[in-house]
């Protein structure tokens, strides 16, 4: 939408102080987007695998790297949280928790148990 | 696509000062969001150090004696000073409300007043709500039957069907919520809203009401129902308490339903 008009328009998100929920939604679109950028990487490890050990050998040492490792993890927990945070959206459509109260806390568990999950899949893995 | 950013005629600049009567201890500062139509100019931010020990409790308290005592200038809409007419909406302290039903001694520090955010600003704290209430009217919110109406008799709901409207009807169309939603500053061209759409269902849940169908069809579109992402910064800012978020739940289950 562009602004077409002489009258300005009234600061938004420069000034507004958005609720916890809001900042969750905001981080909900952003993994997603992560997640599209990590299947992408994901295709370039399976086309690492297809091109043979050597191609492979480089790509395995990028991901035990630092920065590699550090991609992965985050990664996890954008997984995570996706997952989790879509679950509390599929309760909002059967219309459960929609209560400002509910919705704060279903967010907080969405947090800790994404947290939970990516530490343990770390610890495990 | 969402423009992040604030046209160039829209960035705010520095304005003036304007101290406290000598003599005050007590004193609150107040940044105070000014567009003067006429001078040409950007927006600015005027400061306005307020004497708390003459003042009222409320924010709308603190307004009415700036305007009335330090700069006669600031526009501003107000009427019922009691959270009933939704005249003093604005943004204050970060967060859309009444300001005639938000206390001063609820925030801490300065307290930052902006017209509703993204709308275009006629004068300092007075913004154009034109397409806000064009997007009411567009749910037809007024009862449509096909009935026969008896002049003798009024059209009767049950204690039960009347209850269904608890939550729906209070709303007084300040535009607190819709204008706190960033989907609807990102999309209000083409999204309806929580105003708007709180009150379409306040009349698709109306016993009386034999017009659900064509509302539920109405709706049912990617852009005037479905950009709300459950992001529930309407249910925050509703000064009345509502629920918006809930009511455009139920629309989509209704429409889901339907399909079923």
């Amino acid at each position: 939408m562009s602004w077409n008009d002489p009258r300005p328009m009234s600061p938004h998100l420069q000034i507004y102080k958005l609720p916890f929920t809001a900042k969750l939604s905001i981080m909900h679109r952003g993994t997603g987007a992560v997640l599209f950028a990590g299947l992408i990487l994901m295709v370039m490890v399976l086309l690492s695998i297809a091109g043979g050990a050597e191609s492979w050998a480089s790509m395995q040492s990028f991901l035990s790297s630092f920065i590699g490792k550090f991609i992965l993890f985050g990664f996890t927990f954008c997984i995570y949280y996706h997952m989790c945070n879509g679950i509390r959206h599929l309760f909002w459509d059967i219309g459960r928790g929609l209560e400002l109260e509910d919705a704060k806390k279903s967010g907080l568990m969405v947090i800790g148990v994404s947290i939970f999950l990516t530490l343990f899949t770390w610890i495990i893995a | 696509m969402a423009e992040f950013k604030l046209p160039a005629n829209s960035i705010l600049t520095k304005g003036k000062n304007t101290a406290a009567p000598s003599g005050a201890t007590n004193t609150k500062n107040f940044i105070v969001y000014r567009y003067d139509p006429d001078s040409g100019k950007n927006p600015r931010t005027d400061t306005f150090e307020v004497d708390m020990d003459n003042c009222g409790p409320m924010v709308l308290d603190a307004l009415i004696k700036i305007k009335g005592e330090m700069d006669s200038s600031l526009a501003m809409r107000r009427s019922c000073r009691e959270g009933i007419c939704g005249s003093c909406s604005m943004n204050i302290d970060g967060k859309n409300g009444l300001a005639c039903t938000t206390a001063i001694a609820d925030i801490e520090g300065d307290v930052t007043i902006y017209p509703l955010p993204h709308q275009p600003v006629v004068k300092d704290l007075v913004s154009d709500l034109t397409n806000f209430y064009a997007q009411y009217a567009s749910v037809k919110p007024w009862m449509q039957t096909d009935a026969p109406v008896s002049p003798d008799r009024e059209r009767l709901q049950s204690k039960e069907d009347r209850e269904k409207l608890d939550g729906l009807y209070e709303c007084i169309l300040c535009a607190c919520c819709s204008t706190s939603c960033p989907s609807y500053w990102w999309n209000s061209d083409r999204y309806l809203g929580p105003a708007a759409l709180l009150n379409a269902y306040r009349w698709i849940n109306d016993s009386r009401d034999e017009a659900k169908g064509e509302r539920l069809d109405e709706l049912d579109d990617p852009f005037k129902l479905y950009r709300c992402h459950t992001i529930m910064s309407c249910t925050d800012a509703c000064p009345k308490g509502l629920n918006p978020a809930k009511s455009i739940a139920e629309v989509k289950k209704l429409l889901i339903q339907r399909k079923m």
